[in-house]
């Protein structure tokens, strides 16, 4: 009898031990997280704060990049983002709509599935190469806005469709029953009903995409980014500065890429912090919607 | 209206139904009689609500689904080649099991169907939506909210919408799939009460867990077993003196 009570409290004890090395190991994955992004934004600040001002923001770089500011790349940044949001936005939507409420499911549709998918994982690097070889060379849109604007948004373009799939998948079969038992069409029920419902989630999710794509260096170098321009963009035609290829110019091209670190740090700072805002309106839509879903 | 000589609206002729290789109807022949309600009843699985869906085409969102025979409504195979599904759906109206109003305002679940399947002036809607929501006895408890969300709704008061979201198509048959099965009794009650008014002016089928509800509100009986129809005759006389020990067995709860 006081045998095995001992052993009860033993293996007892043992459970409260293995439960607490758990607890440890997932609290200090956080702590780890939670450190490492917060050491960074801290780096990117403290090393950044005396190149930030005014006219940091409003200014074009001047004394071969040494000096001024870096107006023409945010303008640029700003540019490619909003072309690939237009081009993808629309293309995606479409596209999933048709996968997950057209198309007769089967092995058709699990192939795009998984072409899009492996899309998603294609390094940004091979979206560049190819955007210089269809859009700059063979359509010869040359290295320009609506060049990068259209590898970008290929580039965004699975995490698009990922997203509204989702979105169209969590709306109620209830809502497109409805619809069809009142003897609406398909496509009438889809855009009335489903879309409406799905709209916030699929932004939610494209958001968070197109945020990254604002941050990419390597899609935009072949197809869009000048090196240095004081020109400011005319049309979709013109070449663009860009914030992370101003960045990688600074840093590794320069001719003075000691002093010019500052400088460096201001531009990282001033894109962080452009994705972060893009992230956050997705944050605020989010938490919108999920106040007044009531389904 | 056109009608079939023998007053029946709706008619299936040897039907047969297949989820894939899954056969949930074996050669169902029976015939829907105007402004009467008709009950289906049954154990569960036993292709009432598969009969029904397949009445106005929402079995067709069923994905290797497959029928065989004919559904006759007035007197044309809604199966034909030549048919448009949603013009069925049009016609022959249908409410469901658990209450599905759209996340919109009472007033717009109401306008919704209308307003896509013809243009009409923000009067006749008005005028549309007093008049299904008087017929579907809700008008007096929402008339000053109508711009609410249908959602703020209590689950009676949402089927109800979802019956007068029906109405406001004008169809000429309802169907309904164990309509208050998600309900209170008080607000069973009052579809039940409704499902009375109604027939005056549609022809109604319902399917049915709730065995005295179909011997309140029906005129005729079906009852089906295993994807068959066992037994379709008068409500009084199935459940007073049915003719196939089935049935008898299943209505005094002796299995099912």
């Amino acid at each position: 009898m006081q045998l095995q009570e001992n052993a009860r409290n033993l293996s007892m004890r043992w459970r409260y031990i293995k439960e607490g090395i758990f607890f440890s190991v997932v609290r200090l994955s956080v702590l780890v997280i939670v450190l490492a992004l917060g050491g960074l934004l801290f780096y990117i600040v403290y090393n950044s704060y005396q190149a930030i001002s005014w006219e940091f923001l409003t200014e074009p770089p001047t004394d071969a990049m040494t000096k001024g500011g870096i107006m023409p790349a945010v303008l640029g940044t700003i540019y490619l983002t909003l072309g690939a949001i237009l081009i993808a936005l629309p293309l995606g939507i479409m596209s999933a709509i048709y996968l997950s409420e057209y198309a007769k499911q089967g092995a058709m549709v699990r192939v795009i599935r998984l072409g899009v998918n492996c899309l998603a994982g294609v390094p940004s690097i091979v979206f560049g190469l190819f955007g210089l070889g269809l859009f700059v060379v063979y359509f010869k849109f040359g290295a320009s806005i609506l060049s990068g604007s259209l590898t970008l948004g290929f580039l965004i373009l699975p995490t698009i469709i990922g997203a509204s799939e989702e979105a169209l998948k969590a709306v109620p079969q209830a809502f497109r029953e409805a619809s069809l038992a009142l003897g609406v069409s398909k496509w009438q029920t889809t855009y009335r009903t489903v879309l409406p419902n799905a709209l916030p989630g699929i932004l939610t999710g494209s958001i968070l995409g197109i945020g990254r794509a604002a941050g990419e260096t390597a899609p935009i170098m072949f197809t869009a980014a000048a090196f240095f321009t004081v020109k400011l963009p005319s049309s979709i035609f013109d070449e663009v500065m860009a914030l992370p290829f101003h960045i990688y110019v600074l840093a590794t091209a320069g001719t003075h890429i000691e002093e010019t670190r500052p400088l460096q740090f201001g531009t990282v700072l001033v894109l962080v912090a452009l994705v972060l805002s893009v992230d956050l309106v997705a944050i605020v839509i989010r938490s919108a919607v999920r106040k007044k879903k009531r389904w | 209206m056109v009608n079939v000589q023998d007053g029946s609206v709706i008619k299936t002729v040897h039907v047969n139904f297949f989820y894939g290789n899954f056969k949930a109807l074996t050669d169902v022949t029976m015939d829907f009689r105007q402004n009467e309600v008709t009950a289906l009843i049954g154990p569960s699985g036993c292709g009432k609500s598969t009969l029904l869906r397949l009445l106005n085409r929402m079995n067709d969102l069923i994905a290797g689904s497959r029928v065989e025979g004919e559904v006759l409504f007035e007197g044309e195979n809604i199966y034909g080649s030549t048919i448009d599904p949603v013009e069925i759906r049009r016609k022959i109206g249908m409410v469901f099991q658990k209450p599905n109003p759209f996340p919109k305002s009472i007033f717009s679940n109401i306008t919704y169907g209308p307003r896509l399947t013809g243009v009409m002036s923000k009067a006749d809607l008005e005028i549309l939506v007093e008049q299904s929501l008087r017929q579907a006895v809700l008008w007096d408890e929402v008339k000053d909210i109508l711009s609410r969300s249908a959602m703020m709704l209590s689950g009676g008061q949402q089927q109800r919408l979802c019956i007068a979201r029906a109405l406001a198509m004008k169809p000429e048959v309802l169907l309904m799939d164990e309509p208050t099965s998600a309900l209170d009794p008080i607000s069973t009650a009052k579809i039940e009460e409704l499902i009375q008014d109604l027939k005056k002016t549609y022809t109604i089928i319902i399917v049915t867990h709730n065995m005295q509800q179909a011997a309140r509100v029906s005129d005729m009986t079906g009852f089906f077993y295993i994807g068959k129809l066992i037994e379709y005759s008068a409500t009084d006389k199935i459940f007073t003196r049915p003719d196939v020990k089935q049935t008898e067995d299943y209505i005094t709860g002796r299995f099912g």
